[in-house]
């Protein structure tokens, strides 16, 4: 046995003495933990019932965190060898779990779970050309827009690219009034300028991921259209945190067509007066020519590999991804199943206002998977900030936003080039 | 005293002032001991890691760990959002430390006032804040803040004043946070000078009084400078205490909004714990240690001018 394996093995016994203290333990029992964030950490529990009834000598526990610390609870949790069993992780932390070795890729018996899913989810959850971690639900972010306005405009559809779009939000703009604006970029979020990074052709790191490819012609070309809607008076020189409400604005008109995700469907069916339903929908996002990609996002599952219960594990991972268990989660949290056979059986696509997430997730590109990605689109958005309030031309911008990428890409290079790092 | 009586001395040359020597040394051990293990150590592994680029890819595996120099002090310094954080802890510190010191020493003052009942009760209720629970009263505070339900708020639209978003306006932050902290922490301080002014003779009071002194020259003349080396020690752990703020930020606003309230502990932690870079973290606890190293010189010389202590 290693020191670190008695170490893990006194924390297990001192982890089942705390649990023998709270509810009485049967023996020979399997005490799976499972950490779970958000929403879904709070309703799981309705799910683990029916999994302990049919594996019976294994129990799971459920503990609920809230998704601003669930990033730095891992990585301590790893750094103090105390990592759970089973734990849903966002799926863009995958590379960088991946990178600290704490994943235990999915074994044959569990290879069954990858063959219906979107293929850019699962891609994201691919390091090495392995699966390290089971999507377990999807997201993506499309426009919602202002039928009625759009109607009023002199638009019926929405628009499909990016010259269309421009001329509908002139449009709206003018429909919608003086003090109005057509589309909401907040300036302290990435996701939007992102979305436009993904749609052009080419990828936003080169040479394996160790450098920026921000000054591609393409992402130049997205930059001066994210810059431009701003020049042109279309989108609010704001932040997020300046729109107090978004969905009383955007039933105001104070803009007409907004980023978000599946998330957003109930807020605005719940927040927004019945007599104003008829006049919203969503849409694919407009791309440069014809519609365009958007990130995949979502949570995975994921089994760590100092878990001594891999099979249980497996076997909880192997039932959250059922279509039929998958189906019932979206009846009780909303969220899109990964799987698409669990799609009809849940019946999104019934909801129109669901339905074009199938469309815009098909058309879904993998972001980077590099551990530093989230700095990086971190630090696009601080240099995109400043260009949009004119420090940067969209050229300087892309050159700036490559440096800074490379700053922090260097120890990756070193990794590569000693031969550590996938 | 280490002079001690010249005949003794005489008396007993040179050995018996190298047992005492022993003996003082042996006193004083326990406590080298703790500070060399607990505060030399870790300090000096601290500004080690400073130096290195201990990240996510070292904490895998520490060959992957490099020695960088001075690097990582060089890239904070051309970070703004560190300089950010520097400036957001200078308004915290700046409006903070005068203010809870007025607070603790007018709860003081009024509780040392023979005018007030029921002294014991009075206490414990300004001091009842200090040993309750954080993150329990930062979450009364956020109700008492909330822009549309909060008490606060309710008290100024029935005065005709506008509603403030408190903790959603990158301008308005910093005073919230603050108006919580020093209700919070006045009590600690409000004790200590509770306690040194109960050491001021009343006669100095009444041969004031007497001298035809009103409230408010007794107070100036009397009261500050016998309180005056308190003071100093109150204000210095206040500027420590306040240049280390994170959990009020923490636990209300998340360093937002717009990083308004983001201090230069908050940015260690994002550094360290969210973006898992150590090496950069433990170079702002360095800076962070040589600010206060140096406020806390520059106080106490001008407390040495005005004499608040020899």
């Amino acid at each position: 046995m290693t020191p670190a394996a008695h170490r893990r093995g006194a924390l297990g016994l001192l982890a089942g003495g705390a649990a023998a203290a709270c509810t009485p333990r049967r023996r020979g029992e399997t005490v799976l933990r499972f950490w779970a964030m958000g929403n879904e950490g709070g309703t799981v529990g309705q799910l683990t019932p029916e999994f302990e009834r049919r594996n019976p000598g294994v129990r799971v526990q459920v503990q609920a965190l809230p998704w601003t610390a669930a990033h730095e609870k891992l990585l301590t949790a790893y750094a103090g060898s105390s990592l759970p069993d089973v734990s849903q992780i966002g799926n863009t932390w995958v590379s960088e779990l991946t990178a600290i070795g704490a994943l235990s890729p999915t074994p044959p018996q569990a290879a069954g779970l990858l063959d219906d899913q979107f293929p850019a989810v699962l891609k994201t959850n691919q390091i090495g050309g392995r699966a390290m971690a089971t999507p377990w639900y999807v997201d993506t972010r499309l426009i919602f827009y202002r039928t009625d306005l759009l109607r009023r405009a002199g638009f019926e559809a929405p628009p499909g690219t990016w010259a269309e779009w421009k001329r509908a939000m002139h449009a709206v703009k003018r429909a919608a009034g003086q003090g109005n604006f057509a589309i909401l970029l907040p300036l302290n979020e990435f996701e939007q300028l992102l979305t436009f990074g993904l749609q052009i052709d080419e990828p936003l790191l080169k040479d394996e991921g160790t450098r920026g490819n921000f000054s591609s012609p393409g992402f130049v070309t997205a930059l001066a259209f994210y810059r431009s809607l701003f020049d042109e008076g279309l989108a609010p020189v704001a932040s997020a945190t300046q729109i107090s409400n978004v969905w009383t604005e955007f039933a105001r008109g104070y803009f007409s067509f907004y980023f978000s995700g599946p998330w957003s469907v109930g807020d605005f069916r719940t927040r927004l007066p019945a007599s104003f339903q008829p006049n919203w929908a969503t849409a694919g996002v407009p791309g440069p020519n014809g519609l365009g990609a958007s990130a995949p996002g979502g949570s995975s599952l994921a089994v760590f590999s100092s878990s001594p219960h891999q099979e249980a594990a497996w076997a909880l991972v192997r039932y959250l991804s059922e279509p039929q268990v998958q189906a019932r989660f979206n009846q009780i949290v909303g969220d899109l199943p990964a799987r698409q056979s669990a799609w009809p059986i849940a019946g999104v696509e019934r909801d129109p206002m669901l339905a074009p997430f199938r469309g815009q997730l098909e058309r879904a590109r993998t972001v980077p998977k590099v551990p530093e990605w989230e700095r990086i689109v971190t630090e696009m958005q601080i240099v995109a900030e400043r260009m949009v309030r004119g420090q940067f031309t969209p050229e300087t911008a892309a050159a700036e936003i490559d440096r800074r990428a490379d700053r922090l890409l260097e120890k990756r290079r070193w990794m590569l080039d000693q031969g550590r790092a996938l | 005293m280490t002079v001690a009586d010249p005949t003794l001395a005489r008396a007993r040359p040179g050995r018996g002032i190298g047992a005492r020597e022993r003996a003082a040394w042996g006193f004083v051990a326990p406590a080298l001991l703790a500070i060399g293990l607990f505060f030399c150590i870790p300090v000096m592994a601290a500004l080690a890691l400073s130096l290195t680029d201990f990240d996510i890819y070292a904490l895998a595996n520490l060959e992957n760990l490099r020695f960088v120099g001075l690097q990582n002090y060089e890239r904070l310094l051309t970070n703004p959002l560190f300089w950010g954080a520097m400036r957001n802890t200078l308004w915290f510190a700046v409006l903070g430390v005068p203010l809870s010191i007025a607070a603790s020493l007018a709860a003081a003052v009024i509780l040392n006032a023979r005018v007030v009942k029921w002294r014991p009760i009075w206490r414990v209720m300004f001091f009842a804040p200090y040993v309750t629970t954080l993150v329990a009263t930062a979450v009364v505070w956020r109700y008492l803040l909330h822009t549309r339900y909060g008490v606060i708020n309710w008290g100024l639209t029935s005065l005709g004043l506008p509603a403030v978003d408190w903790l959603g306006q990158p301008s308005t932050s910093i005073p919230a946070i603050l108006m919580f902290v020093v209700w919070k922490i006045f009590g600690y301080n409000m004790l200590i000078f509770l306690a040194v002014l109960q050491t001021v003779p009343d006669d100095l009071y009444e041969a004031a009084r007497i001298d035809g002194a009103g409230p408010w020259r007794q107070f100036r003349h009397v009261t500050l400078p016998a309180i005056a080396p308190t003071m100093l020690l109150v204000s210095i752990i206040s500027v420590a205490s306040f240049f280390q703020l994170f959990a009020e930020p923490y636990v209300m606003t998340q360093g937002g909004p717009a990083q308004s309230t983001v201090t230069v502990l908050y940015f260690m932690y994002e550094e360290g714990f969210k973006w898992w870079n150590l090496g950069s973290a433990s170079a702002v606890a360095f800076i962070l240690f040589l600010c206060i190293l140096a406020i806390t010189l520059v106080q106490l010389a001008v407390a040495r001018r005005l004499g608040a202590y020899q």
